[in-house]
Formats: C-alpha cells, sequence, structure tokens
C-alpha cells in the first residue's frame, strides 16, 4: 500500500468524523452564548465607556447614549467570543479557562465564530447609523486590535504581549468621548493612557500566581519568560509611572479636586502594594501578588466612579441653576 | 448504512428541543429589541418633525 492511498484511507473516516461532528445538533445552551461575550470584562468596558461619554463637554440625548453604550457592549462582547473562538486550544489546557464554553464542548468553534462576527458588524453598524461613524470606526478598529493585533498575533509571541494589547481594553472610553462629541480630545488619550499603563501591572499580578497555567499552554507572558524577579521590577515601575498619568487629569484641570485625591491616595497605594509584590517575594508567597491584583480592579473603578461623580455633580448644578 | 446518519434524518432528544427553543427565543427578543430600538432613536432624532412630511 502506498503512502498516499494510506493517507486517503486515514483522511476518509476522518472526514466523515468530521462531518458527523459538524451535523450533530447544537447543545448550547443561551447561558455558554452569554459566557462567550465575557460578562466581567464587558461590565468594565461599559463602565469606562460610560465614564468617557458622560464627562465630554456636549449634551447627550439619554437614547441616544443608551444606544451607544450598548453598541460598546455589544462590541466588547463580539471580541470575547471571537477571542475564546481563536485561544480555544489555549483555554483547554489552563485551569481557569477549561470550563468555557468551546473547550468544554457545549458550543462548537464554528458557532462562536458566527456569533462573534455577526454582534461586531452589528455593533459597528448600528453605532454608526444610530449615533456616528467616528465612534463606529473606532469600535471597529478597538475589536480589530483585540483579535488581530492581541489575540492573533501578540499574545503567542512575545512577553510584550499584554502591553500592547492592553490598548484594546483602553479604547473605551475614547469611543464613549466620540459618541458624544463625534471626535477625539485630550481628555480621553488621558482616561486612554490610565487604561493603557494600568493593564500591565494588574495582569502581570494575576499571572505571577497562574506562571504553570501559562506555561502550559505555551503563552510567553513574562513571568514565563523573563523570571519572577523581573516580572515583579516591571509591576513596580509601571505602577510608579501609572500615578503621575492618573493624576494628570485633576493637575491639567481637566478633572476637579475629589478626582485629584482619589487618584493621588489610590495610586499611592497601588504603588505600596506593587512596592510589597517586589520586596516580600519568598517570605509571603503569592498573598501580595494576589492583594495587588484586586486592588487594581478596585482602583480602575474608584479613578473612573470620581470622574463620573463630578460629571454628575456638575450636570445636576447646570440643572438647578 | 453508517449508523451515525440514520435513514429518517437527525432526531432531537428532548433536551436538545429545549435549548434549541431557548436559543430561538433569545434571538427573536433580541431582534424585537433591535426593531424597538430603531423605532425609538428614529423619534428622538427627527422628534415632531416626524409628522411633518409631504403628502
Amino acid at each position: 500500500m502506498s503512502l498516499l492511498s494510506e493517507s486517503a484511507d486515514f483522511a476518509g473516516p476522518a472526514r466523515a468524523e468530521a462531518a458527523h461532528a459538524a451535523i450533530e445538533p447544537s447543545m448550547a445552551d443561551v447561558a455558554d452564548y452569554l459566557a462567550l461575550l465575557k460578562p466581567r470584562v464587558m461590565s468594565l468596558v461599559i463602565f469606562t465607556a460610560l465614564v468617557g461619554l458622560m464627562v465630554a463637554p456636549t449634551h447627550v440625548h439619554p437614547v441616544i447614549g443608551f444606544t451607544a453604550i450598548l453598541c460598546i457592549a455589544i462590541g466588547a462582547g463580539a471580541a470575547g467570543a471571537l477571542n475564546m473562538w481563536y485561544d480555544a486550544d489555549i483555554d483547554a489546557v489552563m485551569r481557569r479557562t477549561a470550563r468555557r464554553p468551546i473547550p468544554s464542548g457545549r458550543v462548537r468553534p464554528g458557532e462562536a465564530l458566527a456569533f462573534g462576527l455577526t454582534l461586531a458588524t452589528g455593533a459597528v453598524v448600528v453605532l454608526g447609523l444610530l449615533v456616528n461613524w467616528v465612534a463606529a470606526a473606532l469600535l471597529a478598529f478597538t475589536i480589530f486590535f483585540y483579535i488581530v493585533v492581541y489575540t492573533m498575533w501578540l499574545k503567542r509571541t512575545t512577553p510584550q504581549n499584554i502591553v500592547i494589547g492592553g490598548a484594546a481594553g483602553a479604547f473605551p472610553p475614547i469611543v464613549g468621548w466620540a459618541a458624544a462629541t463625534g471626535g477625539i480630545g485630550v481628555e480621553p488619550i488621558l482616561l486612554f493612557l490610565i487604561i493603557f499603563f494600568w493593564t500591565p501591572p494588574h495582569f502581570w499580578a494575576l499571572s505571577l500566581y497562574r506562571t504553570d497555567d501559562y506555561a502550559k499552554a505555551g503563552v510567553p507572558m513574562l513571568p514565563v519568560v523573563a523570571g519572577d524577579r523581573e516580572t515583579r521590577r516591571q509591576i513596580l515601575l509601571y505602577s510608579v509611572v501609572l500615578l503621575p498619568i492618573a493624576v494628570a487629569p485633576w493637575a491639567l484641570g481637566f478633572a476637579g479636586a475629589l478626582y485629584g485625591l482619589v487618584a493621588t491616595a489610590a495610586g499611592a497605594l497601588m504603588v505600596w502594594l506593587a512596592w510589597q509584590v517586589r520586596a516580600r517575594r519568598e517570605a509571603a508567597g503569592e498573598r501580595p501578588a494576589k492583594r495587588l491584583f484586586g486592588f487594581s480592579i478596585l482602583y480602575l473603578i474608584l479613578l473612573f466612579a470620581a470622574l463620573l461623580a463630578e460629571s454628575m455633580g456638575g450636570m445636576f448644578g447646570r440643572i438647578a441653576a | 448504512m453508517d449508523e451515525r446518519f440514520p435513514e429518517d434524518g437527525i432526531v432531537l432528544t428532548e433536551e436538545q428541543k429545549r435549548r434549541r427553543r431557548a436559543r430561538s427565543i433569545a434571538i427573536g427578543l433580541a431582534l424585537g429589541a433591535l426593531a424597538l430600538l430603531f423605532y425609538v432613536v428614529t423619534i428622538v432624532k427627527l422628534g415632531p418633525g416626524v409628522l411633518h412630511r409631504p403628502l
């Protein structure tokens, strides 16, 4: 038997198996599709985009504002679904992600791809038609950046993956601002920079106690490639750089005293926790990294909540006057 | 005949039928919400002008 016919014999049943899998009725539930949208990531995207929209110096009709946030949320969810489609092989070997809908077999990769593409296209088109095309183009670029630049390219090739890829998560306030104003200003770029410099310490703190998982999946996260010590050094470095950037909206007069106070106090605490991660590595085990990871989420929420509170305070002030 | 491809086609189990129905309802609700959204935004954008059109 020739090698060719042998491979043909092998390909026959394999093709039949694939065809059989393709016609096997879907077992996906609505909850599985919702899980594809990464609701927890989506909630942070909604919040930061809402702040971008609210701090803009223009009045937005509540219905238009709601439409913009809805489209941004669905666009973020679509990016999550496409990320899970492409990363299903990585997700299957990592403890944290093995129970996701695709690796657990509840949703087929093709279903997730179709779902993600439909939602991404729908979100961009609806945002363009009902709000404005600048915001729609920025949303499309954000989804492209997250899927093609981060997921398909950087994530598997460089330890700088989440530094550059973090830009995708930093875009929502700019999209929110663009939805309100139809353009881009210095203020949303500052919000972008805050999330951009916040992402590395946030993710590296998590990856410090998930190193085995990332190594098993072959993802070149910084602790896997450069080691624990270098990661802790970089976490501190980014946290120190983040502090003045986070205070800048107040220093430049875009935000009020409340924000300035929150950004300074929370930033100082973030640097202190990052210093703890750097200084107490062996003795304290994973605790400082877990503490920094937990606080980093609260840090971002506090900063953006302060901006939102000031913006709403100003709005009520204008209405009362 | 290949037993994986029965002659009478694929027969869904009760659980598969339940999940398909849930997915269909979700799609229907999403499309309904989209139609409602377009309607409301049209009213908001045009305002009273929605009634002023040449006959």
